[in-house]
């Protein structure tokens, strides 16, 4: 198909779209970006100007300061604009507040670009939509068989009924910053605990980001300056980067919990020390990916970042025309664990 | 079965004792007879059934799945039961009942092999992928969540206000799946007879010695005995009043029934008695390697070969039963001498006692424990590694209670070597990095290079931990997954003595030597890693040392 070329490419900034001048999620600088959210291997400083959901822009301005381009542009959901002869259009893809798929349309062939999404339930963001497409760019994080994410509401009940457990440790969970953390927060809120919830500081800006957007996250405090008797018995959320660092000493001995899809697998888990894994994610699952891919009705799949390899195969299996992108630069949830100081604010 | 799948997903990942007894004692307490029983009889590894052969697993899995999606999971995830337990696709129809663990152990106990894999087949279509794991694990005869059969009898004891003992005293003579132990230990009914002859008896344990122990303790309230390099071992023998059957047992130190690895020792036990000792291999009456009785172990059954090569033998300390009587309470001196005349009578040739070392000053022990050979071992000395100390008035008392008996290990051989990988630990110290891998220096000039020769996890203080971390994070400069590597060269890096008990020659480590039990004895801040030990010096030593102490550095 001549005409997804044209649309579409491969560049060393990531992909990039020739008719309309612009990228999809570079992963450096470029004159004009259009962001699907808000996670810092995704949405990146720097550029000339970002045309992405008003959220997302927003979390960029928290995360990177007023000034995290030259010029920005909000997309609203479903409301198609053009770019050159391009028609755009931002759709939501449930992957954590302000997050879009990014359909193209030109010449009667439309790609839509997914970035990162899931379609479990999520109470923190709006659910992903189902975009009938002829090429669908999809991610594959958590792109093999082994991948099933159990139903959230399940990891939190575990973690509250460890609480009852184990009353006189703290429960130290590792999430990410951006989406994991409130989620788990409005999760546990859902299954009906109302005490406080202690954060480590670099979840603090994020979480009142999302309570200024109408996400009632419950009472909130800081863990600064608290003693481990202070926090017998009580919930505390931290990036994944600290739950292994000098920082979690002050809590004594926590029961250490981790949320990720990651912690499906058990030497990923044990591997990290976690005790109490919570396999919660952000991103679909096996069968989630899979049949979102029918769902599209597309007959052309490229498979952007992840387990690229074994849905390409599942892709051919059933006849649709596939192929790995190979995209560098976009650090999978954790899935480098040791380098979660590093990237613990992406996805 | 998913209650119990829970509760062994949750213990696979907790590191603490403590905390596995609550999670058990809780799982006791919620749920109902008889499932808890059949729990109970999983962690203790009491079931009896044919396991399944992981070929079994792999054949229902080909019919279900992609051979390449299969491949690629399982070069993922790494482990079969897993792979497939997180694989397994979901039924068209999901059979509506969920499997008890009960009906999966009844099931299993009377299910023909041809029928096996429709059964296992329905269940792991019942169940979810923790249920599927811990299905998968139960057949295929794996647990591996690090619980021992005492460590499930304590979470048992704390349903009531009963002591672990009290379970293990009724232990033998109950049947899966102990409606009447949970009855009493809840105070519902009473104690259960126990007519078994050959009870477990919890062992007593010693103390390390520790620095000024000397100054205080008096030589003349001790005796002394070698501490050989075999395993803890408790035998006991009897006659059943109800079957009128000589029941004869082998038990580990936890209380695990070790007997079916080795028949020629249960031929042995012909007697009403319960003996505290330590199992070796001896050939023409000599002690052999603790490597060669490592073989023995962990065998479901022993060829007939290794029954003629490697005969198993008990070196007795001591008697702790005998004709029915039980002597705990007596000192120890008492028991020594019923134990003495019980040996003589026995007249076993694979039973021994273990002789006392004679001594009259805590300097002339030294001396002995420096020098076996010449202190009374003789050619058994290098399967010696220290002296037992134990007080003549000590009654036997389970657990380590203060004061009566201590070991005092042989001086450990000690190297300098140079840090060159850190990995974070588990539990308490998974913020730290606190297992060490370090090198000795192989080959000269331009060619030197650090090689690694063992790896440590403890002998150092929390002080000196929080700085070996700081060390680990201000010289990292690589990064495997959980693992730093470490500055190494001749002018940086960090010099560390260890201590170790043995030396072994090893094909998995570069540098050809394995050690046992090393521990970081020292941190020689003071030292620049040029100054750290050379391989020789460890080839000279695993030159000298008799073949009873090339033991693989990774058994224990
Ligand atoms: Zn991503
Ligand atoms: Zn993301």
């Amino acid at each position: 198909m001549p005409v997804a070329a044209d649309l579409l490419t491969l560049t060393p900034a990531g992909l990039y779209c020739p008719r309309g001048g612009f990228h999809i999620d570079p992963v450096r600088p470029v004159d004009r970006a259009l962001i699907t959210h808000g996670h810092s291997d995704h949405a990146r400083s720097g550029h000339g100007a970002v045309l992405a959901t008003p959220e997302t822009l927003a979390i960029m301005s928290v995360r990177y300061g007023e000034d995290f381009a030259g010029a920005t542009e909000a997309a609203g959901l479903g409301r198609p604009s053009r770019i050159g002869d391009i028609r755009v259009t931002f759709h939501p893809a449930g992957h954590v507040l302000g997050s879009a798929q990014i359909a193209l349309e030109a010449g009667g062939c439309r790609i839509v670009v997914s970035g990162d999404y899931k379609r479990q339930l999520d109470p923190t963001c709006s659910p992903f939509e189902t975009v009938a497409c002829d090429v669908f760019v999809t991610e594959a994080t958590f792109g093999l068989p082994v991948f099933r994410h159990p139903d959230a509401r399940g990891e939190a009940a575990k973690l509250i009924g460890s609480l009852a457990l184990f009353p006189d440790r703290p429960h130290l969970v590792g999430a990410y910053a951006l989406g994991k953390a409130q989620r788990m927060i409005a999760l546990l809120r859902e299954a009906g605990y109302d005490d406080t919830i202690f954060l480590h500081g670099a979840l603090e800006r994020l979480c009142q980001f999302y309570e200024s957007r109408g996400i009632e996250l419950g009472p909130l405090d800081p863990v600064r300056g608290l003693k481990p008797k202070d926090l017998a018995g009580r919930i505390v959320l931290c990036p994944p980067g600290s739950m292994a660092d000098l920082w979690s000493r002050r809590l004594g001995d926590p029961v250490t919990a981790f949320a990720s899809g990651w912690m499906r697998v058990r030497a990923r888990a044990r591997q990290r020390g976690v005790e109490l894994p919570l396999i919660v994610s952000d991103h679909a699952d096996w069968d989630d990916l899979t049949a979102t891919i029918e769902e599209t009705g597309a007959g052309e799949v490229w498979v952007t970042h992840g387990a690229e390899e074994a849905l390409v195969h599942w892709c051919r299996l059933r006849g649709l025309d596939a192929r790995p992108l190979n995209l560098l630069g976009y650090g999978d949830e954790g899935d480098n664990l040791d380098e979660s100081v590093k990237i613990s604010e992406d996805h | 079965m998913n209650r119990f799948a829970q509760l062994l997903d949750r213990l696979a990942y907790e590191p603490r004792r403590n905390a596995k007894i609550a999670l058990m004692a809780d799982y006791f307490r919620h749920v109902p007879d008889p499932e808890r029983g059949y729990a109970l009889a999983a962690l203790t590894g009491s079931l009896g059934f044919a396991e399944a052969k992981p070929g079994l697993v792999r054949a229902l899995i080909a019919e279900r799945t992609d051979p390449v999606l299969f491949g690629l999971s399982y070069d993922f995830v790494g482990d079969l039961s897993e792979t497939v337990a997180l694989m397994w696709p979901a039924p068209e129809i999901r059979p509506n009942a969920v499997p008890s663990l009960a009906e999966v152990v009844e099931t299993l106990a009377e299910t023909a092999k041809r029928d096996l894999p429709a059964i296992l087949a329905r269940w792991l279509d019942a169940l979810d992928e923790a249920g599927r794991w811990a299905c998968l694990k139960l057949i295929t005869g794996g647990l591996r969540v690090g619980v021992s059969a005492r460590l499930a009898k304590t979470a048992v004891a704390q349903l009531g206000a009963i002591e672990p003992d009290e379970v293990e005293h009724v232990w033998h003579g109950l049947a899966v799946p102990y409606l009447d132990l949970f009855a009493w230990v809840e105070g519902r009914g009473p104690r259960p007879e126990s007519d078994d002859p050959a009870p477990f008896r919890p062992p007593m344990l010693a103390h390390a010695v520790e620095d000024g122990d000397f100054d205080r303790l008096d030589p003349a309230a001790f005796v002394a005995e070698w501490k050989w390099d075999g395993i803890r071992v408790q035998a006991a023998a009897g006659l059943s009043l109800e079957t009128r059957r000589h029941r004869r047992r082998l038990y580990s130190r936890t209380g695990e029934d070790i007997g079916a690895a080795f028949p020629d020792l249960l031929e042995a036990l012909d007697f009403d008695a319960t003996i505290d000792g330590e199992l070796l291999v001896l050939v023409d009456g000599r002690v052999q390697s603790f490597n060669v009785l490592q073989q023995r172990l962990n065998r479901k059954t022993v060829t007939a070969r290794m029954l003629t090569e490697q005969p198993a033998h008990i070196r007795a300390y001591d008697l702790l039963v005998e004709a029915g009587e039980d002597l705990r309470a007596l000192p120890f001196a008492a028991r020594r001498e019923r134990l003495e005349r019980f040996i003589a009578r026995t007249a076993h040739p694979r039973l021994d006692l273990s002789p006392l070392i004679p001594f009259a000053s805590w300097e002339a022990l030294a001396e002995a424990r420096a020098d076996p050979a010449a202190a009374g071992a003789g050619p058994d000395a290098e399967a010696v590694e220290g002296v037992m100390l134990k007080r003549h008035d000590s009654p036997y008392l389970p657990g380590r209670p203060k004061g009566l008996w201590y070991k005092w290990k042989r001086d450990p051989r000690v190297v300098d070597a140079v840090l060159m990988y850190a990995q974070r630990g588990h539990g308490k110290r998974s913020s730290f990095y606190s297992d060490f891998t370090f090198g000795v220096w192989r080959g000269s000039g331009a060619d030197a290079e650090l090689v690694p020769v063992g790896k440590a996890y403890f002998g150092f203080t929390d002080q000196e931990l929080t700085e070996l971390d700081r060390f680990v994070r201000r010289h990292t400069i690589n990064r495997f997954g959980p693992v730093r590597e470490v500055q190494h060269d001749a002018a940086v890096g960090l010099v560390l003595e260890v201590a170790f008990e043995g030396l072994g020659r090893s094909t998995r480590h570069k540098s050809g030597v394995a050690m046992r039990f090393p521990r970081i004895s020292r941190i020689r801040w003071d030292k620049p890693p040029a100054e750290a030990d050379r391989i020789e010096v460890l080839e000279a030593m695993l030159r000298s040392a008799a073949p009873a102490d090339a033991a693989p550095a990774d058994e224990d």
